[in-house]
């Protein structure tokens, strides 16, 4: 293709625009968590434009996920230990839309509170049975699901006789740069979230609650699994052909 | 809870943790390979993460995202139609030293909608135990000096900052490091 053609496009470009979400997030200068002190930014972040880098994704597709990715009981020769749980739910945009055919990532703690990992030095037992890794794609509808354990809590050294509360990390893609998003999902009734920094580094109460799964009996599975549901909301997009950014408030 | 336009609220950023790497884990063996060892005119980029004490950040993974070397998405939102099979995507955990990797090559320039040119650039996503939220940053390239002085995001960072934003060359391969905090702090983006 000559540049000229691509410059006659160029004019024309019609990209979607992410709205911006900053007061979902927690700053990342949050002193209460010891590690952020040498790690935060100290100088304002820029604003970047919504350009084509940014409006697009790398396409992660099924050939990253096995048939067993998603069921972290059958990952080995026998069972693991622990509650057998089932987390599913929708990945939607803040337009409410659900993104399909997305990657989602997981990873946790055994069942006592132990990472597969060799710098987790929490003498808890590890369990032959369990990677603690899963990943599957969301359907046509946005939906996601894993059959797993439920995580145990587990001490670390933030502050004295600190403890996080029972976690699942996942990681999205959603379709564009501008989407990507990490997070822990929590279970409801954690007697832990008081004293815990990483929960509380997100101040909007209402914003925290989105980091908590509902327990749902209606799927729950009978005799073999508990069940929990946990939507994923990314940023969404509108397409604003004839209007300006609305916000204005760079800094 | 909805947003003012009626949508859902969006989920909380919470940090990655110590832990992502555990076997099997996010980084992918093939993460640092954007393209394969013999892909013509694919060259290394290499860099390491430093805290705002000038330590390695050992528990870090960097991630790159960007477009072909003609400058394509394989993505259903570029206007322009997707003419490129390039994965486009690298991901690289941190080593003991801070040290990251990708074998990548260079990406064409890109039109913006208001009819300018970015200069040739790789976006990078820095996630790590500490980072409450990811951190956004831009790799650009040492000789294109007429394209990054035309570059629209570019020439809005302060002059003296902007070499953060440069790779440098060592060894036949690319270098940019990544300072999150301190003296020659790079500058991150929000996007
Ligand atoms: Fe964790």
């Amino acid at each position: 293709m000559s540049t000229d053609s691509i410059e006659g496009q160029a004019d024309r470009l019609l990209l979607p625009s992410y709205a911006r979400d900053d007061s979902s997030h927690p700053a990342l200068d949050t002193p209460e968590y010891r590690s952020t002190s040498l790690r935060h930014p100290s100088e304002p972040l820029q604003r970047l434009p919504q350009n084509l880098t940014e409006v697009t994704g790398p396409v992660l597709g099924h050939e990253r996920v096995s048939e067993t990715d998603h069921d972290l009981t059958i990952q080995h020769e026998g069972e693991p230990l622990g509650e057998r749980i089932v987390v599913s739910g929708r990945v939607l945009d803040s337009d409410g839309k659900p993104v399909p055919d997305t990657l989602v990532e997981a990873w946790q703690a055994n069942a006592a509170g132990r990472y597969r990992h060799a710098g987790d030095r929490h003498p808890a037992p590890l369990d032959p049975n369990f990677s603690g890794v899963g990943r599957c794609m969301t359907d046509e509808h946005g939906r996601y699901r894993f059959v797993t354990i439920k995580p145990g809590a587990y001490p670390w050294r933030n502050h004295d006789n600190a403890w996080r509360p029972a976690h699942i990390h996942f990681s999205l893609f959603g379709r564009a740069f501008t989407q990507r998003l990490i997070t822990q999902m929590y279970f409801p009734g954690d007697p832990l979230f008081h004293q815990d920094p990483i929960f509380n580094s997100v101040r909007d109460p209402k914003a925290r609650e989105r980091m908590i799964c509902e327990f749902d009996l209606d799927s729950t599975i009978p005799e073999w699994a508990l069940s929990y549901h946990f939507d994923i909301v990314l940023r969404g997009s509108r397409a604003t052909p004839f209007e300006n950014e609305e916000d204005d408030d760079d800094d | 809870m909805t947003t003012e336009h009626g949508g859902p609220a969006t989920t909380p950023s919470q940090t990655v943790g110590p832990f992502f790497a555990l076997p099997g884990g996010l980084p992918w063996p093939d993460g640092p390979e954007v393209v394969g060892p013999d892909t013509e005119d694919a060259f290394l980029l290499r860099g390491r993460l430093l805290d705002g004490a000038g330590e390695p950040v050992p528990d870090g993974l960097v991630e790159m995202w960007q477009a072909d070397e003609h400058g394509r998405f394989a993505h259903p939102d570029d206007p322009r139609g997707s003419s490129t099979s390039a994965r486009g995507f690298g991901r690289c955990a941190t080593g003991s030293d801070g040290e990251f990797w990708f074998r990548t090559v260079r990406p064409g320039a890109l039109p913006t909608p208001e009819g300018e040119w970015e200069a040739p650039h790789i976006d990078v996503t820095v996630l790590a135990r500490g980072l409450l939220d990811r951190v956004v940053t831009r790799i650009y390239f040492p000789d294109e000096e007429e394209a990054n002085a035309a570059d629209p995001v570019l020439s809005t960072v302060d002059q003296q900052r902007r070499g953060t934003l440069i790779a440098g060359v060592e060894d036949g391969a690319f270098r940019f490091d990544i300072r999150l905090q301190g003296t020659g702090e790079t500058v991150f983006f929000a996007v």
